[in-house]
């Protein structure tokens, strides 16, 4: 069955406007709840814990009761803070989050702007998001903030750049930067003919959304929570909302990229896209149950050293192939591409730990 | 119409971030007021259809100068009072009025070079002229790469300057 929905249903232009809008932020919001619930249940299973199970069947309503609690909470602003900008700081973080959801495709021809520089647009409205994390930790006045938020810009910087050289090699394989024609590419998903693209994606998007292993920006154990340490009540829970949509966007950006956005047999687009959307978090969780936390001088070195010449091979390849074998068959390509992507990291990593040896000594 | 609104929008924007970097007593905001002011100059350019240039003024001066300056910023001590007024502010008005006068007087005497396009044809992508113009034939592909040159070598310097001995 074909589930795509008209570019210009239904007919009047502000009308689509609104109606995708709230789509996108109900989507958000009701998969940020989803993600709150996920994480504890799942972490606790990882940690032979059992999570939250009180408030509803399987403590569903859980994220519902917190936010209640939240909302009546003591609003504390510190003496020392800088007011206007500890009131803007959460919102500011928040609002770019959502801005991005903007120009992915939740189903074909769901999606509120198909912009030509769609990629471009990514890449810089996650800055501005940044930003506002950014000034939340230096609105408290609090030194453990002020570190965490230095952290947040230094990990952003580092990792802005493998991120982009990564989608470069997208939009050279597929010949656009709008996202609707990135999707309609991948009849096979970019995860398989670009392997080595993906992990440098998936680990900078890990780092660009705080998760474990690179939430060395809001360390709980060495910062108290970092940038969101002096905030109480409302403004509290706007951040851990930010955070939430963050790792919601993040997901879906792997997602709309490496897996084939709403692709997929049978069922309508947007279910797909859920779907895979979950798995990716799934798999962030995993990982968040497995790894220990990142020095800030290891995920620099591995930002510097190791992913930004990982991504520029990834570029070379891609563009070796794009324009020498344009019409290469899929069954040699995707065991090609895969091959060199394990081979190339494999010898990246020994090549890195020997140098690491020959410093330290 | 609606597009005159947001060019009205946006200069007003623009224009009050300016005068928050210049006029603000605690640096950091003025740099917020500066973050405002790129950002309004980008949803101008957007108004005018140039998505491209738009988005690369949020993605250059925002995510990377910007930052850079709060960097600067958070790592100065004082920050709180440290925008100091100017001991020279009669020839700094008349510098600036001078500047004003001149940019108005260029602008209004340039011809401004335009192409009509036939109602028929489609506009090609600005994405795609942009990159013919850098690096197709007869494209621009030796001052970029003299560019990239350029920015290399101030990498490599300043990794030298601030490495230890």
């Amino acid at each position: 069955m074909d589930w795509s929905i008209s570019p210009d249903w239904p007919g009047n232009f502000w009308l689509r406007l609104i109606i995708i809008a709230v789509i996108l932020i109900a989507f958000v919001m009701s998969s940020v709840i989803m993600f709150i619930w996920m994480e504890r249940r799942v972490i606790a299973r990882i940690q032979s814990r059992l999570g939250p199970n009180r408030a509803g069947p399987f403590g569903l309503l859980q994220a519902f009761a917190d936010t209640i609690k939240i909302l009546t909470k003591e609003d504390i602003v510190p003496t020392l803070a800088d007011k206007v900008l500890f009131w803007a700081a959460p919102a500011i973080a928040f609002v770019p989050t959502l801005m991005i959801m903007a120009v992915i495709p939740l189903m074909n021809g769901l999606q509120l702007a198909d912009l030509n520089v769609g990629v471009l647009y990514i890449a810089a409205i996650s800055a501005v998001s940044a930003i506002g994390i950014f000034l939340s930790g230096i609105a408290g006045n609090n030194k453990y903030s002020l570190v965490g938020a230095i952290r947040e810009i230094a990990q952003l910087i580092s990792f802005e750049i493998p991120m982009v050289l990564a989608l470069a090699g997208l939009v050279i394989a597929c010949g656009s930067m709008s996202l609707s024609k990135i999707v309609e590419a991948q009849s096979i998903p970019f995860i398989l003919l670009q392997p080595l693209g993906f992990v440098i994606f998936m680990v900078a998007i890990l780092a660009e959304i705080n998760r474990t292993p690179f939430d060395l920006v809001e360390a709980d154990s060495e910062l108290t929570c970092g940038f969101n340490t002096e905030y109480s009540g409302m403004k509290f829970a706007l951040l851990y909302l930010t955070e939430y949509s963050e790792a919601v966007v993040g997901s879906a950006l792997i997602t709309a990229f490496f897996l084939g956005a709403w692709r997929g047999p049978i069922l309508p687009g947007i279910l797909w896209f859920t779907i895979k959307m979950f798995a990716v978090f799934m798999f962030i969780l995993w990982l968040r149950g497995t790894l220990p936390r990142l020095r800030i001088d290891q995920s620099m070195r591995l930002a510097w050293k190791g992913l930004l010449p990982l991504s520029m091979f990834n570029l070379f390849i891609v563009s070796l192939q794009t324009v020498f074998f344009p019409d290469l068959a899929l069954w040699i390509s995707i065991p090609a591409y895969i091959i060199i992507s394990v081979i190339i990291i494999i010898l990246w990593a020994m090549f890195m730990r020997k140098e690491r040896q020959s410093s330290n000594a | 119409m609606g597009i005159n609104i947001m060019f009205w929008i946006l200069a007003a924007m623009a224009v009050t971030g300016a005068l928050m970097v210049v006029n603000m007593r605690s640096l950091f905001r003025a740099a917020l007021g500066l973050i405002m002011c790129f950002l309004s100059i980008a949803g101008l350019f957007i108004t005018l259809s140039a998505e491209y240039l738009g988005i690369v003024q949020i993605l250059v001066y925002i995510g990377a100068i910007a930052v850079l300056i709060i960097m600067a910023v958070v790592m100065t001590r004082e920050v709180e009072h440290s925008n100091l007024a100017s001991p020279y502010k009669l020839p700094a008005i008349a510098s600036a009025l001078a500047f004003i006068g001149i940019a108005i007087w260029a602008i209004l005497n340039t011809k401004w070079p335009t192409t009509v396009i036939a109602n028929d044809m489609i506009p090609p992508l600005q994405t795609h002229s942009i990159g013919q113009l850098l690096f197709g034939q007869d494209g621009l592909v030796l001052a970029v790469e003299i560019a990239a040159l350029l920015i290399v070598v101030a990498v490599i310097g300043a990794v030298s300057v601030a490495k230890e001995k």
